[in-house]
């Protein structure tokens, strides 16, 4: 994420479109710029960077929370414990499981919802905005709202069992995997309508010119899907593609509310298993050590997707 | 996609007569009835909420599942407003989530447009560190912003969600505005520098201006993420008259295991600012999007 915009930085830069101040001969470096950076970004620093230090900081300690209580010196001990933890295993794994479950239909379905609403579709607003709605819903309303949904006496049981006769009722949040499933479908729900307006967007920027040229020689649906079409969208799909990723594995307050993590931690995500360890078990250093690991999956994650995206949209554009 | 319209892009109602005229298909027919079918699952769930919070408690859990309450009631409505401070909830929730949203778009405007109009040393590296932002995810900090917060005194306060709210939208807002500002031309800066005006002058009546597109964009998102916020105000805040909407609905459903009716009365009041907010900005919002989004 930060390879691609810092490129969109430099290009930026050199293009152009920026200023530069015109005073004759200057020398003097000017001062306003640092003005108007300076309120923000002392805020920046001193509430996301420093605390992001802090965290590395505490993942080495036994962290005491209690003021004056000196917190011992553990090194690389918590994260050696991470390793040797089922628990952690566990949320690592349903972690990957609900990134796994949700980014692909998010960007799919987003993607064919998008192109549905290109041109000539009717009341293109009204859809738009109801695809949406749930984008702009608090996940604290919608999680809760799912799992009313998915109680044993509740909508998609009666949908399921009496509607569509197509299995008996099932104890949703009871079990790990039927869980896991119920909170998946809500994060697909959600998501839909955010990466379908990024294709909306992107899709009205493809060259009409191209398109039509592709159909005067002959080129069918799909073929100028995958010739015109999805080399056009490229960059904003690998923009969805990472920000998805990057919210899939920071899930937190769905599973939190659905589950509590439950049962018996069996639903718990890398963060949730963190809040619990921090916040009930006041055991701060491991907590913070397990946020690291889950930083340093997303980061390399990211660039590996980055890395990848950016060979292959090369390789299509020759 | 750099485009800067005065003007959001006309409706689609307007189209050459040549298009108009085209005969009815069975492919567009299936293409409607699957944006219908698709929004119809999208919208159920809060057809549903809102139809539940019409039911007395009795009927909550009835099997099979009304859709319509029969009958229907006024009475979570009536307990949820008038009971346990939920206005006061409400309000809570507007101030920080208003506050900080003001003071994000002041805070990250100042830095995009330094950012985008200014060559100065250091520069890079600076961008560089905000977009770290970007990276580090949020509920990873909480813990020693939670001790941060101790230190300065602002545990269990909404000062303190306000200035961490803000903290958290400066790299995405900065970022967003940033590459929207390098899109606004140079010539117009430059025309209002000859005639004197001051780089002050220069944001807030020509950059600003000529962005509102990106800057309710930024305004969406902040305030919505502002409003819908709950890890951070549930570590945050102990006293429950300083209790933000997302930590009282929780509470009702804690409380009240059952209560499905109030739980979702009190939810069905929480959305509709985001639903205000959302239609009065919505028309700049896809352009905004377009811009941040697709060049970012």
């Amino acid at each position: 994420m930060s390879v691609i915009a810092a490129r969109a930085g430099e290009a930026s830069a050199t293009a152009g479109a920026s200023p530069v101040l015109h005073r004759a001969r200057r020398r003097r470096i000017p001062i306003t710029p640092y003005l108007f950076l300076a309120p923000g970004f002392v805020v920046f620093l001193a509430l996301i960077i420093y605390p992001t230090l802090r965290a590395f900081q505490m993942s080495l300690y036994d962290w005491k929370i209690v003021a004056n209580a000196s917190s011992t010196f553990l090194g690389l001990d918590n994260y050696i414990k991470a390793f040797h933890d089922p628990h952690f295993y566990t949320s690592l794994v349903n972690s990957a499981v609900y990134m796994l479950c949700t980014v692909p239909p998010q960007i799919v379905i987003g993607l064919v919802i998008a192109s549905l609403l290109q041109s000539h579709a009717p009341a293109r607003p009204l859809f738009r905005v109801l695809y949406y709605l749930p984008v702009v819903t608090s996940w604290v309303v919608v999680s809760l709202l799912f799992t009313y949904l998915f109680a044993d006496d509740g909508l998609v049981n009666y949908a399921l069992s009496d509607v569509l006769h197509l299995t008996d009722q099932v104890s949703w949040l009871s079990n790990r995997w039927t869980a896991m499933a119920a909170i998946c479908a809500l994060g697909v729900w959600k998501g839909i309508g955010w990466s379908m307006m990024i294709f909306i967007a992107a899709l009205q920027g493809v060259p009409k010119d191209l398109v039509e040229a592709a159909t005067a020689d002959g080129a069918g649906r799909w073929q100028r899907f995958k010739a015109v079409t999805l080399p056009a969208i490229w960059p904003s799909g690998v923009f969805v593609t990472v920000m998805l990723v990057i919210g899939g594995l920071n899930v937190f307050t769905s599973v939190y509310l659905m589950t509590g993590g439950g049962p018996a931690g069996q639903t718990d995500v890398l963060l949730t298993y963190m809040y619990s360890l921090a916040f009930d078990d006041l055991n701060f250093g491991y907590g913070s050590a397990i946020a690291m690991l889950l930083t340093v999956c997303v980061f390399l994650l990211s660039l590996a997707q980055l890395r990848l995206f950016s060979a292959r949209a090369e390789a299509a554009a020759r | 996609m750099s485009t800067i319209t005065a003007a959001p892009p006309p409706p689609t109602t307007v189209r050459p007569p040549v298009a108009a005229r085209r005969p009815p298909n069975p492919l567009a027919a299936l293409r409607l009835v699957v944006l219908v079918v698709g929004a119809l699952i999208m919208i159920t769930p809060f057809a549903y909420m809102v139809a539940t919070s019409f039911k007395a408690q009795a009927y909550v859990l009835t099997y099979p599942p009304q859709f319509i309450p029969r009958p229907a009631t006024l009475a979570n409505y009536q307990q949820a407003l008038s009971s346990e401070d939920f206005p006061r909830y409400f309000l809570n929730s507007m101030l920080v989530a208003v506050a900080a949203t003001a003071i994000s778009l002041l805070l990250s405007s100042m830095m995009a447009y330094a950012f985008a109009r200014f060559r100065f040393p250091g520069r890079e590296l600076l961008f560089r560190i905000v977009l770290l932002g970007l990276m580090v995810p949020a509920m990873m900090l909480i813990i020693p912003q939670f001790v941060l917060a101790k230190y300065l005194h602002l545990i269990d306060s909404l000062a303190g969600l306000v200035v961490f709210y803000v903290a958290g939208s400066l790299a995405l807002n900065t970022f967003l505005l940033r590459s929207f500002f390098a899109g606004i031309p140079a010539e117009l800066d430059q025309a209002m520098e000859v005639d004197g005006a001051g780089a002050w002058s220069r944001y807030w009546r020509l950059i600003l201006p000529l962005s509102r597109p990106a800057l309710a964009t930024a305004t969406i998102f902040t305030f919505l993420a502002c409003w819908d916020e709950f890890p951070w105000a549930l570590t945050l805040i102990n006293t429950p008259s300083k209790r933000t909407l997302p930590m009282a609905i929780d509470l009702f459903h804690g409380q009240n295991a059952t209560q499905w009716g109030l739980v979702f009365a009190a939810s069905t009041i929480a959305v509709i600012p985001v639903l205000v907010v959302f239609l009065v900005f919505q028309r700049h919002f896809v352009q905004g999007l377009a811009t941040g989004a697709v060049k970012g």
